[in-house]
């Protein structure tokens, strides 16, 4: 009886096996016939966007400088008007076309963030502006949020303890 | 002694009497533009959602096909239709405005497929003596629910497909009407996976599927071989699935050739940049619906077998680590003389 229930779970086991070896197999040939993705220019857009919106960014901020703002606050207002913008292009449908072409160039950026709350807005305007947009509207942008502020939660103590041992407190 | 039936084949044919297809300003635009029946002039919501722009896609596909037919909604035995959005319901919408008798099917991308092998066998069989196949997809509605919300800038990799926006619809009748061609036969479709997970790479999830459904045709049914078809027609395994059917046919020694097509590959031009190629429900469901049966008509295809290929793809499974199940049935549309069973 013991016996062969030892070779019932050997030859579930083989079996298994021999399911993951044609997975596997299926996987490579798959993936040897996968169209080539165009790293070179994908990365050269993703460069050139990124970098643009933070030249413009940083263009806002040397405007406001010069215009006698003090620098924490005229950081706040960059962001402001940069957010302000990348949720603009998204209500007028242009910020999709270009996160087509860059990529992370222009998630990265905080317009993208605006675009991952103005997106699901829009998406789900249609379902009302209770359980639809505002329900809907910090499913992509929620994760960011709620790892964002646990990740500081935890900085923040790993730096306490430290200054506490250290004795800098 | 019980054989298993492998093969579907039907007693009496089933003419398919009529077909039309609504599609998007997309779709339109692309290499098939001319031969579908109307087009929305643009995606956005026609009344008040996509949801409802699809319903209304879909009514008037059905409606345009039974008046190409010349048959009323009234005389309809059977109404059987599918599309991808939850409970299926530009389906179900569809079905109120008809009020036939009404099947809801869900094969993903391959309903169009399984909707003309269930109401052809209810035909053939004899239950039935008339009935409306319809598949749809939205693009927008597809999109948002099993990806993306469609303004977010995401980049799509090279093996992504383009949903369709489009329905499609054909009316089925046990008796012939001028040039009509007429469905003999078909394979249902066993669940096919081999682990892909990637849900941007549904050729690649589809592509065993279609290439088991194909291989049972084949060693089954008796008559045929590939080189007997005009046409070997896949629903929508795009650029990158088609490839890989073509090598899995021929690592198992199935000879293909030109005949093996793919209905995404054609809706779109290279121009359109959609990537791998067209998906979704309403890929198959308005090219079959209309070039397909243009082409039949004009004498161009004598024998086809559609292969109707669906990822049957649930978000919450694959946010679960789980991978893709695919499906894919066969029909056999032949033309000119019956041949007796």
């Amino acid at each position: 009886m013991n016996q062969k229930k030892k070779n019932d779970t050997l030859k579930r086991s083989m079996e298994e096996a021999m399911e993951k070896a044609k997975e596997a197999e299926y996987q490579s040939l798959a993936d040897g016939l996968k169209p080539k993705t165009p790293y070179l220019r994908n990365m050269l857009w993703a460069f050139l966007t990124g970098g643009f919106i933070c030249v413009i960014g940083q263009a806002i901020l040397e405007i406001l400088l010069a215009a006698g703002m003090i620098k924490q606050e005229a950081i706040t207002v960059t962001l402001v008007i940069i957010i302000f913008f990348g949720s603009l292009l998204t209500g007028l449908g242009v910020y999709d076309k270009i996160g087509k072409h860059a990529g992370a160039g222009s998630i990265v950026p905080i317009s993208g963030f605006a675009n991952s709350v103005v997106s699901p807005a829009m998406e789900w305007r249609q379902e009302g502006f209770i359980g639809g947009l505002a329900a809907k509207m910090f499913t992509l942008a929620g994760p960011v949020i709620v790892y964002g502020i646990c990740g500081s939660i935890v900085l923040g103590l790993i730096k306490y303890l430290w200054l506490h041992i250290t004795g800098g407190l | 002694m019980n054989q298993k039936t492998e093969v579907l084949s039907l007693s009496r044919p089933v003419y398919i009497v009529g077909g039309a297809a609504i599609v998007g300003p997309k779709e339109k635009k692309g290499p098939l533009g001319d031969d579908f029946d109307k087009a929305l002039e643009h995606l956005g919501p026609a009344k008040d959602s996509w949801e409802n722009s699809e319903i209304e896609m879909t009514v008037e596909a059905v409606t345009t096909a039974l008046n190409k037919a010349k048959i009323s909604a009234e005389d309809l035995d059977l109404f059987c239709g599918g599309d991808l959005l939850n409970q299926i319901c530009a389906a179900n919408f569809t079905a109120r405005k008809l009020k036939t008798p009404f099947l809801g099917l869900y094969n993903a991308c391959a309903t169009m497929a399984e909707g003309l092998l269930v109401c052809a066998a209810m035909i053939g069989s004899g239950l039935f003596q008339r009935g409306a196949v319809s598949a749809s997809s939205h693009n927008a509605t597809s999109e948002r629910q099993y990806r993306f919300p469609t303004e977010l800038g995401v980049q799509r990799p090279m093996t992504a497909q383009w949903t369709v926006t489009g329905a499609g619809a054909m009316v089925l009748d046990v008796e012939s009407k001028e040039n009509c061609p007429y469905i003999s036969g078909g394979v249902i479709g066993r669940v096919v996976d081999l682990g892909v997970k990637d849900p941007n790479a549904m050729g690649a999830a589809m592509a065993p599927a279609a290439f088991d459904t194909i291989q049972r045709y084949f060693t089954y049914n008796g008559a045929y071989q590939p080189d007997d078809f005009d046409l070997i027609l896949t629903g929508d395994l795009g650029s990158h699935g088609h490839s890989i059917l073509l090598e899995l046919c021929k690592r198992e020694g199935i000879a293909t050739g030109p005949q093996f097509q793919d209905s995404g590959m054609w809706i779109y031009s290279n121009k359109q940049d959609v990537h791998a190629g067209g998906s979704g429900a309403g890929c198959s469901a308005s090219v079959w619906s209309t070039h397909l049966l243009h082409e039949v008509r004009k004498g161009k295809y004598k024998r086809i077998l559609l292969v109707g290929t669906g990822a049957l793809l649930s978000p919450i499974t694959i946010q679960q680590g789980n991978s893709i199940p695919s499906i894919a049935h066969a029909v056999v549309v032949e033309t000119g003389e019956v041949k007796p069973c």
